[in-house]
């Protein structure tokens, strides 16, 4: 199993009321990854804004014009900072009426998500929502971070009533391994040091945690996929006959002289070499980018998918789906659209439309079109089979987006069931 | 268990040879710009671990603003002869010979005029997706850009309007007349950079590394003396132990002090500096708070 713990993906959920900005702008400044000459400008910002002494922390995040202009957060931002224990990406998503579309996309690529709840205010229907996107899009690692304890006297028995309030609603949506963490983004709190407040609290403070936790097992690493991105033929005099196949392996490994299955065609043979750059491996694993030469000379083009026998994907040009709308136009039924699903390009249509999930009541409606940001369950049928896994199972080769031929647009996202 | 432990830089590798992988089967002909500058020689090992042992399925190309360090252009040369890869220059001084850039003196600074000639080269060879070595943690615009940029055909980027990127499934489509930019190294910062350089023993242009300079003080930074940057009257010129943390255009790229003289001396700096690498050492980023992302709305890489 290969050790990818170096590096941790996390968003943020919440609103700019929740101290979401602030809660950033706390972990980058305490871990000294703000530096002077952003502090600066953010600082001019502010005054000339006419803020009331204080530094405006969501300036930093704030990356386009038109965002500094309006006061709002207009996109997904991506912010780097790093410990000596480990690096970090904080996908930083905006909050208001986009929001759906937005915390999909970053929490599509997140180890964990941070649920930023208001200690005064309690679970709300936008943290069920946040919740729910969360499980939707299956971030492994779920952190409530019940902030602003120090507007209620850093109050255990109010802290304790929110987490079992919490956690009765998380456990619906099956998710059960959450972590709970009070903290004071504004005087720093358990976000990197303890302070002196929260004395009764016995875990980590938040920081800690994300330095610490273990992400090494939210790989697949059981079923082996490797799609095939990219046929290398040299065709120079000394790889002359040189035939590998490229790719990423997605989940599970590999080892020279493994039997494996080629899908959709179901061929079988063995991996003759693993090849990179910096000399052949007895053995790969995800999420390496190698080179596999096979045995045997067989019809292979991109798209395809590499797997082992013993753990075979499922292959059908129908299945159902979790989808999330993501363009301004809405789904039209009686229309053909594009799927990229792994390496594969294929033609499909809606078949059904199951339901639409209100995001703030999880109850089911009835609906007849797609809207942006609608989260819903559909059918659908493509014109050649995909090789895939449920996304619950497999991240990878369970999801796919939805391309308008017409526009060339990302309408929507699927997680397939 | 694996061989050796897999690192950051391991994830962020595999993670830029997928990107490339992907732009190379998908897009009809793209190309890599390559300006010799430490994040394009980084891209260019990552292309030699995408596609190895066959050729760059793509040329590299270069924007010269002839404003660039010489030992820049060196090193562009060398590497990609060492290579055996197609290199194709386009010269700013070809379009402001056509008429299409138009200075208003002939020692002004040149890197947002890049686009023009981006733009006609893109045309002249009809490229579809040019990948770059821009950043995210570099500006706070390129903090919002996708990793698959999309560019419409005046080479536009319209930052409100662009493609969700959801996991690693890139949408690479374009019509005709239209490209994508491509940034394989998104997710890396300045420290990532450092490191994959040391590690992978990348050969980089020595004025990376700390050297004696002939520099003068000017509007808050220091600018190295050369044939394009005089001493006005009142600038004295002084010699100073610096390096350079980005070459750019030499009217406007500023070094740092440093005695660092190897990739591990500047990881040691990069690791406790308070100044970010753009504000250190670019002075057209600081003209505006969006100065970047005007370029990039303009077609700027």
């Amino acid at each position: 199993m290969s050790n990818t713990t170096q590096l941790l993906r996390f968003i943020t959920a919440g609103s700019v009321d929740d101290g979401k900005s602030t809660l950033i702008g706390r972990l980058l400044h305490d871990s000294k990854s703000i530096f002077e000459d952003q502090l600066s400008a953010i600082t001019k910002t502010s005054e000339r804004r006419g803020g009331m002494g204080a530094v405006d922390l969501s300036l930093l995040t704030d990356g386009l014009q038109a965002e500094r202009e309006q006061g709002i957060t207009i996109d997904v931002a991506y912010r780097y900072f790093a410990t000596p224990k480990r690096k970090f990406i904080i996908g930083d998503t905006p909050g208001h009426e986009q929001y759906t579309r937005n915390m999909v996309t970053a929490a599509s690529t997140a180890n964990l998500a941070i649920i930023l709840i208001d200690a005064r205010k309690g679970v709300l229907t936008q943290t069920r929502r946040h919740t729910f996107l969360a499980s939707l899009v299956g971030v492994p690692h779920i952190v409530l971070a019940v902030n602003k304890m120090d507007m209620v006297d850093y109050s255990e028995e109010t802290f304790n009533a929110i987490c079992a309030e919490y956690r009765a609603f998380a456990a619906q949506l099956g998710l059960h391994e959450i972590t709970f963490i009070p903290l004071s983004a504004l005087n720093g709190d358990m976000v990197v040091e303890r302070g002196e407040n929260l004395n009764w609290y016995q875990g980590s403070p938040l920081l800690e945690l994300l330095e610490n936790v273990v992400i090494d097992h939210d790989l697949n690493t059981t079923d082996f996929r490797y799609p095939v991105q990219w046929v290398c033929r040299p065709q120079t005099q000394e790889y002359h006959d040189f035939r590998g196949y490229m790719g990423r392996i997605e989940s599970g490994e590999i080892a020279a002289g493994d039997e494996i299955t080629i899908l959709p065609s179901g061929r079988t043979t063995k991996v003759k070499e693993i090849v990179t750059y910096d000399g052949n491996l007895q053995r790969a694993y995800a999420p390496q980018s190698v080179t596999l030469t096979l045995a045997d000379e067989i019809d292979i083009s991109r798209g395809d998918m590499f797997v082992k026998s013993a753990t075979m994907p499922q292959a059908s040009k129908e299945f159902e789906a979790m989808l999330c709308w993501l363009s301004e136009s809405p789904l039209d039924l009686s229309r053909k659209y594009i799927i990229k699903h792994t390496t594969r390009v294929v033609k499909c249509v809606f078949a059904r439309l199951e339901y639409r999930v209100d995001v703030n009541t999880l109850e089911q409606h009835n609906s007849a079109t797609l809207n942006m940001n609608d989260i819903a369950r559909v059918a659908m049928k493509v014109q050649q089979p995909l090789v895939f896994d449920s996304y619950i199972k497999n991240r990878f080769t369970g999801s796919f987006i939805v391309i308008d031929e017409a526009t060339n647009n990302t309408v929507a996202a699927g997680m397939i069931i | 268990m694996s061989n050796q432990p897999f690192t950051h830089l391991d994830v962020l590798e595999s993670e830029s040879i997928h990107i490339m992988r992907e732009v190379a089967a998908e897009c009809k002909n793209p190309a890599l710009l390559f300006s010799g500058g430490k994040d394009s020689i980084v891209m260019l090992r990552l292309a030699e671990k995408a596609f190895r042992p066959a050729r760059f399925p793509f040329p590299l190309v270069h924007i010269d603003t002839e404003h660039n360090f010489p030992e820049v252009i060196a090193c562009r040369d060398k590497l990609a002869a060492d290579l055996g890869e197609r290199l194709i220059v386009r010269s700013l001084d070809g379009s402001i010979k056509k008429g299409t850039i138009v200075l208003k003196n002939a020692d002004q600074g040149r890197n947002a005029f890049q686009s023009v000639t981006l733009l006609e080269t893109i045309a002249e060879f009809g490229f579809d997706a040019c990948i770059g070595g821009a950043r995210r943690d570099e500006e706070k615009a390129r903090a919002k850009e996708r990793i698959f940029s999309f560019r419409d055909e005046f080479g536009q980027w319209d930052p409100k309007n662009q493609r969700p990127e959801l996991w690693d499934t890139y949408n690479t489509r374009v019509h005709a007349g239209e490209n994508i930019r491509v940034f394989p190294i998104s997710n890396w910062t300045e420290m990532d950079i450092w490191e994959y350089i040391a590690r992978e023993k990348l050969y980089i242009p020595d004025i990376y590394y700390a050297h004696e300079r002939e520099v003068i003080r000017r509007d808050n930074g220091i600018l190295p003396v050369s044939h394009l940057v005089q001493p006005k009257s009142g600038e004295t010129v002084e010699k100073l132990t610096v390096r350079f943390r980005t070459v750019g255009d030499m009217t406007c790229t500023c070094p740092v002090e440093s005695h660092a003289r190897n990739a591990q001396e500047i990881i040691e700096e990069t690791a406790i500096t308070r100044i970010t690498e753009r504000g250190a050492t670019r002075m057209d980023d600081q003209t505006s708070e969006a100065s970047m992302e005007l370029r990039k709305k303009e077609g700027y890489f």
